[in-house]
């Protein structure tokens, strides 16, 4: 669904390379004359946000690692260095730090955005799976990255995280030493970590792209979830959605600064300003926020390969959506009962952030367990079972009778 | 040119099928180094030989950490009261039943030695904590008795034991 190209060059030099390569009318079709809905919200404006905080990563990123150091020895030192000596290296680090917890509350909005709007459905399940791969590259590039500031939560973390596989039945514990390169967290896993961690952001870039190209042939889902009928029904992305990206991301942009500027360490754990020592667990150990929410499902079940089974199924379940939903209407403004479930679920998500920064005992152990059990009805019974029970409401005639109340 | 019909297997479909398995063969051999070199190079594989522990500083009740291989070793220099406690509980009971008589050497019953790392997720528990006597690891709450058992808490097994032998009543050699 891309826009019908009229780009036609000015310049002699542009029409030559145009003929070789067609670039200009490519990038004026897909984000010039690219048609999008009308009613578009702001929540709409954070795919653009999350393609800003990916650069903001790799720059920041490539930076950095020109006065970082993988070696156990060498990694935190050179990390206070960076803090310390580098020319702004304070600065760049603040920036790739909170960076990553905007880029997790920017894609955790981005994602409560396409469950609420129904836009994972026919024609855009790729879409939609394309994201989730996003996300799980994103989950891992973070944790990796975590890792190299070779603090005591950063050791912890690896040591528990690696953990995780040592649950596989039979061949769990080859694969943890395979993964360390050692008997414990050691040089050789902190060396990977680094490769990786320069690596895979530019997968998740790779991957950015086919979302967007998905995007561009699905054409974008919209409040109403019901497809543009007319030219009535879309305005071209230039001016329109590119002013829009473009002042909510100076909005999310000042969020960002406050965060930076004010309160840097806010989002991070004291504990990871002690140097990593395999020999002392601290007292308690956390992961960063954006993993809380499944930090808390794996400790809410007390059988270890069934905890980390609940954990990744907590993020591949989103894969499945497309068809866990039975409802054929997208959006959740006509489904009164889809929402009320919707919202319930959020709170499960924001809930088990809490309880996962919470020591598991008492009260806090039942209610993990509580919204997790929600977590995953949410999607395994109430998803299918309301497109059959549910009652929606009327959908309007075309975008533009919702936005401009149906005249006749 | 005439196409030549698909439908009887001709010499050329067993070439395409015999490049494709060599090719295959080939891209699988290739992964071999790649996968292997993430696996413990020989420095780190040196570096995990046997160690020799000298016990006698070691008093009654006192817990010692020492390291092998990158994981913490924990020797325990049990008091008879703390044998006691191991030994009286009903072994059936327990979530990963093991007595305490086959987590020690034979004569030795004072000494466990015992791997320090959670069975859970491999944090290190701490000492002389929680309701056993035993540890306690705080990342998520699993508990062990004196014999280094799981009693409480979601890790599955009991604290692993490394191998090692008493080279003389006040020595023992680990790995």
């Amino acid at each position: 669904m891309s826009g019908h190209s009229t780009y036609q060059p000015q310049s002699r030099f542009l029409q030559w390379f145009e003929k070789r390569l067609p670039l200009g009318s490519l990038i004026h079709s897909s984000f010039v004359a690219y048609p999008t809905p009308r009613n578009l919200n702001y929540l709409w404006t954070f795919g653009a946000i999350l393609t800003f905080m990916l650069a903001v990563q790799i720059v920041t990123g490539v930076v950095l690692a020109m006065h970082y150091t993988p070696n156990v020895d060498l990694a935190f030192k050179s990390v206070e260095g960076i803090m310390r000596d580098v020319n702004f290296g304070w600065l760049l680090r603040y920036l790739h730090a909170n960076g990553a917890s905007m880029f997790f509350l920017a894609v955790y909005i981005h994602m409560f955005r396409g469950i609420y709007y129904g836009s994972y459905k026919e024609p855009r399940e790729v879409l939609w799976i394309l994201g989730v791969i996003i996300y799980l590259l994103m989950m891992a590039t973070g944790f990796m990255g975590y890792v190299l500031v070779w603090g005591q939560m950063s050791f912890w973390a690896a040591t528990v995280i690696t953990n995780l596989f040592s649950a596989i039945p039979g061949v769990g514990d080859a694969i943890v030493t395979w993964l360390w390169g050692g008997y414990a967290v050691g040089n050789p896993t902190l060396n990977r970590f680094y490769s990786l961690h320069y690596l895979l952001p530019f997968v998740i870039a790779g991957v950015v792209v086919l979302h967007i190209w998905a995007l561009h042939v699905a054409g974008q889902n919209n409040p109403t979830g019901i497809e543009p009928k007319s030219e009535k029904d879309t305005v071209a992305f230039t001016p329109y959605a590119t002013i829009k990206d473009a002042f909510f991301m100076g909005v999310f942009c000042i969020v960002f600064a406050w965060f930076v500027f004010y309160i840097p360490n806010f989002l991070g754990h004291a504990d990871n300003y002690i140097p990593a020592n395999p020999a002392v667990t601290p007292s308690e150990i956390v992961p960063e926020w954006y993993y809380l929410p499944f930090y808390a499902i794996l400790r809410s079940i007390p059988d270890k390969l069934m905890g980390v089974i609940a954990l990744f199924a907590s993020i591949v379940v989103l894969a499945f959506i497309p068809w866990l939903d039975t409802s054929r209407v997208r959006s959740a403004r006509y489904r009164p009962l889809f929402r009320q479930f919707f919202w319930l679920w959020v709170i499960a998500c924001i809930g088990l952030g809490w309880l996962g920064s919470k020591q598991p005992e008492g009260i806090y152990v039942i209610l993990s367990r509580i919204f997790t059990v929600y977590y995953f009805a949410f999607f395994l019974i109430i998803m299918p079972l309301l497109g059959i029970f549910e009652k929606t409401k009327p959908l309007p005639n075309s975008i533009s009778d919702s936005v401009l109340g149906a005249k006749a | 040119m005439t196409t030549v019909s698909s439908a009887e297997h001709t010499r050329r479909d067993f070439l395409y099928i015999a490049t494709g398995a060599v090719g295959a063969v080939g891209a699988a051999a290739a992964l071999v180094p790649l996968i292997a070199q993430m696996n413990p190079d020989a420095s780190t594989i040196a570096a995990g030989a046997p160690i020799e522990v000298d016990l006698a500083p070691v008093t009654d009740g006192q817990i010692i950490k020492v390291f092998w291989r990158s994981k913490p070793i924990f020797i325990f220099h049990r008091t008879q009261k703390e044998i006691e406690e191991a030994r009286k509980v009903d072994v059936a009971s327990l979530p990963d039943p093991e007595p305490d008589s086959e987590r020690v050497k034979q004569g030795h019953d004072q000494w466990l030695v015992v791997i320090g790392i959670c069975t859970h997720l491999g944090c290190i528990p701490l000492a002389h904590q929680g309701e056993y006597d035993g540890w306690f690891c705080p990342c998520h709450g699993s508990q062990y008795d004196t014999s280094g058992r799981i009693r409480k808490g979601p890790a599955p097994r009991n604290l692993a034991l490394p191998p090692y032998k008493f080279v003389s009543d006040t020595k023992i050699q680990i790995g």
